[in-house]
């Protein structure tokens, strides 16, 4: 195939794929990042779809879309503009016209621009003038006549001929990009083996509109993305929520238990129970309850019964937990619930991504009632810091609250993939059965923690539960009793400290703005602070995975910086935690509360803003 | 849970505590009969777990010597269905009260019926709120007068027997909680019953409803006023055994043998094995005075249960698994190599 269109050889490219959520636009834009990530580039995305599994067809709101930003060097985001935009109707356009970069690509299915569709849209004329994108690379491709010419000849019905669009689409940016089919083709082979003809089909559309590219050459610019210059070793595709179930079921492993998850379908946590429950091979019990509430509750008994116990949930459901999670801190047994944060309050915006609940993960339970708190922050760190809860957990005999969020869950990134050997011991606190009697609430010295006697052992009968008890174990309502045991149980939680690593400042140790971020974001300010340094401005960085306790070194951290610039995705809930346990220091913010990440822009003009008033 | 050779007492699983429930009350005839059942079943107590909710019986666990959880209210099925699960070697024993069980956890109540989970679930009947000191519950009587029903209630209560058919129960069986014989006999079946053995039992609160079941539980009535099911055998009551129960078209009916030449050939034989419920579902329902109180076994269908069946499916997928460790699993599908 001769290649006569322009090349340019680009550091870092963004595609995004949108259409009815019917389209199948979420299989395209994976595909695609898989193809990418095999060829070498580093990637980043996310899936953005509507709340309804099948919004009205055309409408704005039925719009589900998929990003890939795919690069020569690390790639933290899924990148706000796009480069491209693939659009399969007019309210694809609609939806997505502002986030396309300033001349770039835009590539649309013109059978599907008729008066009723772009009325839908709640466009009058052309989008394309209405949007002003005149001078933008503008493709327009009768895709669904194409795709009709091209599987005439198979017989297949109108409907399922049209289904292969997207795969048209599809041939169309391999092309531009200049990426192997090969990928593609051998997943349809695999995924309609029963199915062949479904297969062939596809195959032909996405060939089809590789050849139609081709031939059109109005695809330029031809863009180019080198190989990323990564670490050595072997890697996959991974999403976060895959992610946070592998870091479990690799923890249970290292750990000699089984794992149990106890868990009721919740968006976007579904994900972890999910996998988990595909994971029968690996021995994981999975136990999908009546509610969130039986969920967690299986889990205690699970985790009592000597199992590595797992509840997962997002916001609304993690409410439904709080009385539980109180009862695993007053048992002092190991848990570990995962918070996939999405919008709220109450139902909010299920779909989409949030960090509001951490006040909630912190503080939501009746009496005095501290657990551990941890975040994580890319899709593939959930392993770790789902693998480091679990740990946590069994070490400290302690709830361990994850939190990660829509965004996490959803988006997938190449990941090096670990060799089991290479991860931290994980030790649980089983009591010794030959050191009888058993006392339910001895610690040891330096945790605090009280060990694990699992039923069926001889000897080690004992009971515990909700009601305040002594170090023995037995019911008590002595006064000093439960002060001692309340300020036991939260020094017990403050002393992980000792085993969490410090801040790592990424820049200058000290200078005049220090951007703070926690969990999720991660990905977007490092890149606004990168964009930032490289601009020439007196900028640092440090991200937060520990939230509570904190890491030991914040005050050391803190003080050496003019302004520290808290970025989070709700009105200012890490700030204000901040202020109440660091009230020596003054805290800016830069909040965003759309159910939709930061850009780097966000971040990148209120910094310099900031700078500049000096 | 294999049974073995060394032979228990009661006093085996006494805890060290000492019992608080109110004197006169219930509860202790219950604990006494459920430590001569454990005896005689002969599972070692390490083998045991009590799962309690909260109420006054969800005290329970504190008096047994055997692995004990007292939980949080209305969630003693979904704990006791972890353990269950998570260990199915376990011999695991729910205790429950008519708030505890059907209130607050009344969704879990019936999916924990419906799953089958092998538990032993003794659901302390007293018709009203002990704990709370005194408010209707949803098995009291319509029109019961307490504290949040000064002028009577206005509701419907539910019938334990109707809600366990209803759910898919497998093994429902009633008793009193002063009849310790009976009591003892229906929780060794009980525990020898693979899957979820409710057993309601009427139990007295001696502060706040004292005498509820006395009308039909009463020393000098209960012979003519409960009948004690027993299976293979026609159903005869009654203090000179001369009352029986017959099908009449399609509900049962009081008779008495040797009037209009009833004889004992007439009478329902009992059947606790019969998966079809619906005799049995007449019987959990009988009320005084239309029909005696059925007591004893009144449902016993073998079946399936959810613990076994969770672990038989984890073995079977695991005979065929491709994937054996982790470092399996992290390397399975699509991998590439950066050199």
């Amino acid at each position: 195939m001769g290649r006569k269109a322009d090349v340019i050889v680009r550091e870092e490219v963004v595609i995004r794929f949108s259409g009815d959520s019917g389209d199948g636009m979420q299989l395209t834009g994976t595909l695609f990042s898989d193809t990418a990530a095999l060829f070498g580039n580093d990637v980043s995305t996310f899936p953005d779809y509507p709340a309804e599994i099948r919004a009205p067809q055309g409408s704005v709101g039925g719009v589900s879309g998929f990003t890939v930003h795919l690069g020569h060097s690390e790639v933290n985001t899924p990148g706000d503009f796009s480069d491209v935009l693939i659009a399969m109707n007019p309210a694809a356009i609609r939806a997505n016209a502002a986030w396309v970069k300033e001349g770039g690509t835009v590539i649309y299915d013109q059978d599907n621009f008729t008066e009723k569709n772009i009325e839908k849209a709640g466009y009058k004329t052309d989008p394309i003038k209405e949007e002003k994108l005149e001078s933008y690379n503008i493709i327009a491709a009768p895709i669904s006549t194409l795709v009709k010419e091209a599987l005439k000849d198979l017989g297949l019905d109108p409907k399922t001929v049209l289904r292969t669009k997207n795969m048209f689409a599809l041939g169309m940016v391999y092309w531009l990009f200049d990426r192997s089919l090969n990928y593609t083709e051998v997943f349809f082979d695999k995924k309609f083996s029963h199915k062949p003809s479904i297969a062939e089909a596809n195959k032909i559309a996405l060939r089809a509109g590789y050849y139609y590219a081709e031939t059109i050459e109005a695809l330029t610019p031809v863009y180019k993305i080198l190989p990323a210059p990564i670490a050595k070793g072997t890697y996959r595709n991974i999403n976060g929520n895959q992610a946070t179930a592998w870091g479990f079921i690799a923890a249970a492993e290292k750990a000699g238990l089984k794992a149990f998850i106890g868990s009721y379908p919740i968006t976007p946590a579904t994900g972890i129970l999910e996998e988990m429950s595909a994971r029968k091979d690996l021995g994981v019990i999975s136990f999908q309850a009546e509610d969130e509430i039986a969920g967690i509750c299986t889990a205690i008994g699970a985790s009592f019964a000597g199992k590595l116990a797992i509840t997962t949930t997002s916001g609304p459901g993690l409410a439904l937990k709080s009385e539980a999670i109180g009862l695993a801190v007053m048992t002092e047994l190991p848990i570990v619930i995962v918070d996939v944060q999405r919008g709220g309050p109450s139902t909010g915006l299920p779909t989409k991504t949030e960090q509001a609940d951490l006040l909630q993960a912190l503080y939501g339970r009746n009496g005095e009632c501290p657990v551990v708190v941890i975040a994580a922050s890319t899709p593939t760190d959930c392993f770790d810091y789902a693998y480091d809860a679990a740990r946590m957990a069994l070490e400290h005999m302690t709830p361990v609250l994850l939190l990660t969020d829509s965004y996490l869950a959803n988006g997938t990134e190449p990941w090096k993939i670990p060799a089991m050997k290479e991860l931290r011991e994980i030790k649980p606190r089983f009591a010794n059965k030959d050191e009888l009697p058993f006392i339910p609430y001895k610690r040891d010295e330096e945790r605090l923690a009280r060990s694990w006697a699992i039923p069926g052992v001889p000897g080690l009968q004992h009971r515990i539960g909700g009601l305040e008890k002594n170090t023995l174990g037995n019911v008590s309502y002595l006064p000093e009793n439960h002060e001692k045991m309340v300020k036991i149980r939260a020094e017990k939680v403050a002393r992980v400290v000792n085993e969490i690593p410090d801040l790592e400042v990424q820049g200058d140790k000290k200078g005049e703005l220090l951007l703070v971020g926690w969990g999720g974001s991660y990905g977007f300010i490092i890149t606004a602070f990168r964009e930032l340094l490289a601009e020439g401005y007196n900028v640092s960085f440090v991200n937060f995975n520990y939230i509570n306790p904190l890491p030991g070194n914040v005050k050391e951290v803190f003080r050496s910086f003019k302004r520290i610039v808290v970025c989070e995705l709700n009105l200012g809930q890490f700030a204000d935690y901040l202020r109440m346990k660091h009230q020596e220091f003054t805290y800016h913010q830069i909040n965003k509360v759309q159910g939709i990440p930061f850009t780097i822009n966000d971040i990148k003009e209120k910094c310099i803003k900031m700078l500049e008033e000096k | 849970m294999e049974e073995t050779a060394v032979k228990f007492t009661a006093k085996d699983f006494k805890s060290d505590q000492e019992v608080r429930w109110c004197p006169g009350c219930g509860d202790h005839a219950v604990l006494s009969s459920v430590q001569r059942a454990l005896a005689e079943i002969g599972v070692p107590k390490e083998k045991i777990a009590f799962v309690s909710g909260i109420g006054c019986s969800s005290r329970f666990p504190y008096y047994m010597d055997t692995y004990g959880f007292h939980g949080i209210h209305g969630r003693a099925s979904a704990i006791a269905s972890g353990v269950k699960t998570a260990n199915p070697e376990l011999s695991v024993w729910q205790i429950t009260g008519d708030g505890d069980a059907l209130a607050i956890g009344g969704n879990h109540f019936i999916h924990a019926v419906r799953r089958n989970v092998d538990l032993n679930l003794l659901l302390f009947n007293n018709e009203i709120y002990g704990l709370t000191k005194g408010q209707f519950s949803p098995t009291s009587g319509k029109g019961l007068v307490t504290k949040t029903s000064p002028f009577g209630t206005v509701e419907e209560p539910f019938s334990v027997g109707e809600l366990v058919i209803g759910a898919k129960g497998k093994f429902f069986a009633r008793t009193v909680d002063a009849n310790i014989a009976l009591s003892t006999q229906i929780y060794i079946e009980a525990a020898r019953h693979k899957g979820t053995s409710v057993v309601e039992i009427l139990q007295n609160c001696v502060i706040f409803n004292d005498g509820i079941h006395d009308e039909v539980t009463g020393k000098e009535v209960r012979d003519d006023r409960t009948i004690i099911l027993k299976h293979g055998q026609p159903m005869i009551f009654g203090k000179n055994n001369d009352k029986g129960l017959i099908l009449d078209g399609l509900k049962l009916k009081v008779v008495k043998i040797g009037e209009n030449g009833i004889t004992e050939k007439d009478l329902i034989v009992h059947d606790v094995t019969e998966p079809n419920p619906g005799i049995q579902y007449m019987l959990a329902n009988m009320r005084y005075p239309e029909y005696p109180v059925a007591l004893g076994i009144i449902r016993a269908v073998e079946g399936l249960t959810y613990d076994s069946s969770v672990h038989k499916q984890i073995e079977s997928v695991q005979e065929k698994a491709k994937i054996k460790c982790v470092d399996d699993l992290l390397l399975s599908g699509s991998t590439w190599n950066v050199d």
